[in-house]
């Protein structure tokens, strides 16, 4: 369901970054970890075909990404993609039911107020329809985000930093509850972190045997010998 | 969710800035509207007023004077010409037709004109009811005035000496109405006619203490000026200056007068225009300012949006329609604050019977201040537009 091979990408006036492989199949779940700047960021950028690699291939979802048109790469994250920002971004000016409105307004798809409250209820928020974000608590607030992420059913789902500034326990049902849905969806779940407990967590979990850990390097460090970075 | 509707729920987001804006806009366009239907309505009350008079003759004088006197009816006269003078005019073999117009009372600030049977058909005005007077003493009341002083046909009145409110009352010799217009949409709605002939009794009847001096005014009589036709167009070359200099009266041409009238007004209307200018040049930089904020705080939810798949071209649909809602509703606004100003401005001159302007109008001029408004607006919302087509998903993703 995502496949990358020898992928890089180049930022003017900077180190090239180098992406280790992976082959993640349908329903998978990927733990995306590794320092700040090691380019976390423009890996998730790639996968949701914000950006396009320097070289290398890259398929997502059934999609050659590097042969994507650039007009038609909106319309494909809409519908392949769901997105789980670290800061939760909602907007504060409409409802919880508006937000999600949100996800199909960006797809340009027609509003679909069953699909919303179907969402809603999966996640176990239907009461919170009609309240506006300054209503909500953290963990609510996070399944608003979660539900517009995958209001339109994606085949993957792209997490950034999920259990940031969360406490222990509210770090463990976020996450239980973002393996959850991905699982109930089939999707291909993509966690991007560099909290150590995410990994602890996973590693207790049910899901522990099917995760693929990709680390990502620094990109100074890659001249390195691999066992220097790891120790 | 249509986009037009996401658009009216951000604007509102911040309803104090957004409230701030459409007044700002409203006020510029109100200012604009005003000035718009004042100078529609003025140019229209004085095509209507003018229609079919070349010049008009009367005593030396002001010669814009003469004419808002004799035209219009919001100036006092410069003095009278002699009766005698009138069968000049009709000899003049450039002239088509004379008016006489004789001025001298009124009814509760309602001017009283004697004329001839010429004057209500000059205007194409009809009589809505009774009919036009067929001896002296009688009136026919103009529409305004028949309503506003409540006249019916039978009634009697006396009029007052001058032509403002208030003066000497002319107790003996009572007119009669015995018409009243139909509403013309000119000078004759706020005017009582009647005939040359009456203004003189009433004032032969006052003054003459003996038959001598009654002989003495009858011989004297005169009247206050005359609106002249021409038959030909050419006839402004020479008649005018016949006039000014072979006799003790002054010809006074309308377009003339009343253009340099304009011309004076226009130093007026020219500040108001820049003032109006001015406050929709604040309003543009309020709205610039506005949005530019709006990007700035919104960046990363719009830059969440396309990564929910929204393309570039939709953030931007969704700022401009902020700029068309606050164009829309200044424009409403704007129109209706500027037609109302325009009914104060003509209930306000109504009250001393001077009415050139007022009402509810629309002409086609007008259609500039809601384009204005989505112009201002749109053009302050290019370059943040341009930033939001700008916004980097990559920022949204590197934001820890």
């Amino acid at each position: 369901m995502i496949q990358t091979r020898s992928l890089t990408f180049n930022y003017p006036g900077a180190a090239p970054l180098q992406f280790a492989d992976l082959d993640a199949a349908q329903g998978a779940l990927v733990l995306l970890s590794g320092p700040s700047g090691c380019g976390k960021s423009t890996w998730l950028a790639l996968v949701a075909a914000l950006v396009v690699p320097a070289s290398g291939t890259l398929n997502v979802a059934g999609q050659d990404l590097t042969r994507l048109q650039r007009a038609r790469a909106d319309a494909w994250r809409a519908h392949a993609i769901g997105f789980l920002p670290q800061k939760l971004h909602l907007s504060s000016a409409l409802t919880v039911e508006q937000n999600l409105g949100m996800a199909q307004w960006a797809a340009a798809e027609p509003e679909d107020r069953t699909r919303i409250h179907a969402t809603l209820n999966q996640l176990g928020i239907a009461d919170l329809a009609a309240r506006k974000p300054a209503q909500l608590s953290g963990g609510q607030a996070q399944r608003v985000a979660l539900a517009r992420a995958v209001l339109l059913q994606p085949k993957i789902i792209l997490a950034d930093e999920p259990t940031a500034s969360l406490d222990d326990a509210s770090a463990h049902s976020a996450l239980t509850l973002l393996l959850d849905t991905a699982q109930r969806l089939q999707a291909t779940l993509v966690i991007a972190t560099h909290d150590n407990r995410v990994a602890t967590l996973i590693a207790s979990s049910a899901r522990a045997a099917d995760c693929i850990a990709l680390k990502l390097m620094q990109p100074a460090q890659l001249a390195q010998p691999a066992q220097e970075i790891r120790a | 969710m249509k986009t037009i509707a996401l658009s009216w729920r951000y604007l509102w987001s911040r309803p104090l800035n957004a409230a701030l804006n459409v007044l700002l806009l409203s006020l510029g366009l109100a200012s604009i509207t005003f000035l718009l239907l004042v100078s529609f309505q003025l140019s229209r009350a004085f095509d209507k007023d003018l229609q079919g008079i070349d010049v008009v003759v009367g005593a030396k004088g002001s010669p814009m004077q003469l004419i808002l006197c004799g035209v219009f009816h919001i100036d006092v006269p410069t003095g009278n010409i002699p009766l005698k003078a009138l069968a000049t005019l009709k000899a003049h073999p450039l002239v088509q037709s004379v008016i006489p117009i004789s001025l001298g009372d009124n009814l509760r600030g309602f001017r009283i004109v004697g004329t001839s049977h010429d004057y209500i058909p000059h205007y194409q005005a009809t009589l809505a009811q009774g009919a036009d007077w067929n001896a002296p003493m009688q009136v026919v009341a103009g529409a305004t005035v028949a309503r506003k002083l409540g006249l019916q046909l039978g009634m009697q009145f006396a009029g007052s000496h001058g032509l403002g409110n208030g003066g000497h009352l002319h107790g003996d010799t009572l007119y009669t109405v015995v018409g009243i217009l139909a509403p013309s949409d000119t000078v004759l709605d706020r005017l009582l006619v009647t005939d040359t002939a009456s203004v003189w009794k009433v004032h032969e009847d006052y003054s003459a203490q003996t038959a001598e001096d009654r002989a003495t005014m009858e011989a004297e009589r005169e009247i206050t000026l005359a609106l002249v036709q021409y038959k030909t167009p050419l006839a402004a070359m020479s008649f005018p200056r016949y006039i000014n200099t072979s006799t003790q009266m002054q010809a006074a041409a309308p377009a003339v007068e009343i253009s340099r009238l304009l011309n004076m007004l226009g130093v007026g209307t020219d500040v108001l225009r820049a003032f109006a200018g001015v406050l929709l040049l604040t309003a543009g930089l309020s709205v610039f300012i506005a949005l530019w904020n709006a990007v700035r705080e919104r960046r990363a939810d719009l830059a969440l949006f396309r990564m929910l798949g929204a393309t570039p071209a939709k953030i931007v649909s969704l700022l401009l329609g902020e700029a068309l809602w606050l164009g829309l509703l200044s424009a409403i606004l704007g129109v209706a604050g500027g037609q109302g100003l325009t009914l104060l401005i003509g209930w306000m001159l109504q009250l001393d019977n001077s009415l050139l302007i007022g009402g509810i109008a629309w002409p086609s001029e007008l259609w500039l201040v809601p384009l204005l408004a989505c112009g201002v607006s749109l053009a302050a919302a290019l370059l943040p537009a341009l930033g939001a087509y700008r916004v980097s998903v990559l920022e949204l993703l590197q934001d820890r």
